[in-house]
């Protein structure tokens, strides 16, 4: 028995082994972990981390109002007198709840969707799955977006809701092409030879193979609808005041711009970085699985 | 008797032109009848494209027939109202061509020789377990393998285990299509000796799909030539190889490579094919193999060859032989 367990967790270990080695063959890589590391940290303990945690809500100190970046304020305040750098931090909750909710409600569904589709391919079921999924691609998805959330009322849930029907027919293309293919694979065949159900060969057969494509794409998605979760805050269509946007955020602080710079360019360095880290992160996830297929 | 086949076809549509309006088909196979006898090993031969593996396929309910019967044990397959795959499959499997795209590279050994007991609800956790070691001995691989990845395991071995995956719920008949032709030379031998001595084990019937005609030579009791979905001739081992009569028959025996002066004097005549199988959209009118014949004449565009019964057990479709046309059929009772 401890025989056993040695073995298996000296395996696990090999494994992890393994996956660091091929993730971090890119250096970058290693960054982008990083910045993704640290941004979830400080979105989920931001009440413990940021300096002012009562700024990121109705908050008002004119005193303090517009103070460049100094040792008091790291990235100064606003005209109201609220930390840029704490409201920044709840900025990032905001956006990262976006990233998960819109990705969680997304991936399953674009990808069931595919899956039927790239099963049933050449069938009436394909054509009007696909069709649907072609007009919800033809229309730009941030104009989409723009669209849904505008009829909605302006809240956090309907920006994540207008971003989620942008955004699952990019799932729904990519195992459809996927789909296409591993469905003539001996191996479908060979189940359904068998007289395996459908829905065993759908989800246990062939959505395996799916996997690694369809992760990737999750990581590299993130940052993207975080930048897109920002573009509709910036029009006002997002988180609603008095809570930190990152895209609100930049908004209000064009108003003062050149002289109170710091409004502006703090937030706007905040979408890059996180941007950039999912960004970063998300290739080494390909390099890594993509590996693991050869 | 265990499996007669009428006259089966298997058309696959093509759509194309101006929106796809223009329908034509490829007739992949196009009426084959055949009878397998209880526990022979009947060898299908043909080259890429003539319709054999669709022949195979269709036998055990992958593709369904275009037209005609498939008679299992005095059962029709085919015609059924809704073809039951679970059905057909407790009697008739498949094992494929390549073992690297047979076995689901994300599922262990065991899900995947599990997964046709559980369509089958057959026993309980513990007893398929219990069956799934069994399997493996059968196959002779060591039992550790269940929890491996096809990805670690050597081609011979996944084909084992695909030979396992069929046998998993004791089937009378299996199709093997080219079972050995996705392997090396050196594991060729044990697959097929491991597959012979399984079907005196286990009274199994085999239908083999190969292009190896040495391979059948060794393995099969009977040997039937395809070409373009159709057949060409129908022969037991021995007399297939002595007196071959098909020109396209005498074609594949003429190309076996050799290594001996003994084998070559054993040979027919070399006759050396002319051009590329056909394309079975466009077939040849009359007999397909025509365009390819050197003993082409005039009535072969014109009508299609009809079986023609040399003796009780060799057929042959070639125009060549109608004048000695025994009229008759196959004696059904075995």
């Amino acid at each position: 028995m401890t025989y056993i367990t040695h073995s298996r967790l000296s395996k696990s270990v090999d494994t992890f082994r393994e996956v660091w080695y091929k993730f971090s063959k890119n250096r970058l890589s290693i960054v982008g972990l990083l910045i993704v590391l640290i941004i979830t940290i400080l979105a989920a303990f931001a009440p413990y981390i940021a300096p002012y945690p009562a700024h990121a809500g109705r908050f008002v100190n004119f005193p303090e109002a517009s103070q460049p970046p100094g040792s008091r304020h790291l990235f100064g305040t606003d005209v109201n007198g609220r930390d840029i750098l704490s409201r920044i931090i709840y900025g990032y909750r905001f956006s990262l709840m976006m990233g998960v909710f819109v990705l969680a409600l997304v991936v399953p569904i674009g990808v069931t969707l595919g899956l039927i589709a790239g099963y049933f391919k050449g069938t009436l079921i394909d054509t009007v799955l696909m069709r649907i999924t072609d007009i919800f691609l033809s229309i730009p998805p941030l104009v989409l977006a723009l669209a849904i959330a505008s009829v909605l009322t302006p809240n956090l849930t309907n920006a994540m809701l207008a971003i989620s029907l942008s955004w699952w027919p990019w799932y729904t293309r990519l195992v459809y092409g996927l789909v296409s293919s591993l469905r003539n694979e001996f191996f479908v065949q060979a189940a359904k030879a068998t007289g395996a159900s459908t829905p065993h060969i759908l989800f246990r057969e062939i959505l395996p193979n799916c996997v690694s494509p369809v992760l990737t794409k999750m990581s590299l998605d993130m940052g993207w609808v975080i930048l897109m979760g920002a573009s509709l805050s910036f029009v006002g269509l997002g988180v609603q005041p008095p809570k930190p946007g990152l895209g609100s955020m930049i908004a209000d602080g064009t108003q003062y711009l050149p002289d109170s710079w710091w409004m502006v360019v703090f937030p706007g360095i905040a979408v890059m970085i996180v941007v950039l880290g999912f960004n970063l992160f998300g290739d080494g996830i390909r390099d890594l699985l993509s590996e693991e297929e050869a | 008797m265990i499996l007669r086949l009428d006259d089966i076809k298997k058309y696959f549509p093509v759509r194309h032109g101006f929106l796809q309006r223009k329908m034509e088909y490829v007739k992949a196979v196009d009426g084959v009848s055949l009878a397998i006898k209880r526990g022979e090993i009947f060898g299908l031969v043909g080259e890429s494209g003539s319709g054999k593996s669709t022949l195979g396929y269709t036998v055990v309910g992958i593709h369904r027939s275009t037209a005609g019967k498939i008679i299992f044990k005095g059962e029709d397959l085919a015609t059924r109202q809704h073809m039951d795959v679970r059905a057909i499959s407790r009697k008739l499997q498949i094992v494929f061509q390549d073992p690297g795209s047979s076995l689901n590279p994300k599922r262990t050994i065991r899900q995947t020789l599990e997964l046709p007991l559980k369509v089958h609800r057959l026993g309980t956790r513990r007893e398929r377990l219990g069956k799934l070691r069994e399997l493996l001995q059968k196959v002779e691989l060591p039992e550790e393998y269940l929890h491996n990845y096809p990805r670690a395991l050597s081609g011979g071995q996944r084909q084992r285990i695909a030979i396992a995956r069929a046998l998993a719920v004791e089937p009378e008949f299996i199709v093997l299509d080219e079972p050995t032709s996705a392997l090396d030379v050196s594991v060729q031998g044990k697959v097929v000796r491991l597959l012979l001595s399984l079907a005196k084990e286990h009274d199994l019937t085999y239908l083999f799909i190969t292009h190896d005609l040495s391979l059948m030579r060794n393995v099969a009791s009977r040997v039937a030539i395809m070409y373009l979905g159709k057949l060409c001739e129908v022969a037991p081992t021995s007399e297939f190889f002595k007196n071959p009569l098909h020109p396209y028959t005498k074609m594949l025996l003429s190309s076996i490579p050799v290594v001996s002066e003994e084998e070559e004097s054993l040979k027919p005549e070399r006759s050396v094919p002319k051009g590329e199988i056909p394309s079975p959209v466009n077939r040849p009118s009359g007999c397909g193999f025509r365009t390819r014949c050197p003993l082409a004449m005039d009535i072969c565009a014109q009508e299609e060859p009809r079986r023609t019964l040399v003796n009780e057990e060799h057929e042959v479709h070639c125009h060549l032989f109608n004048n000695s046309r025994i009229k008759g059929d196959y004696d059904w009772n075995d």
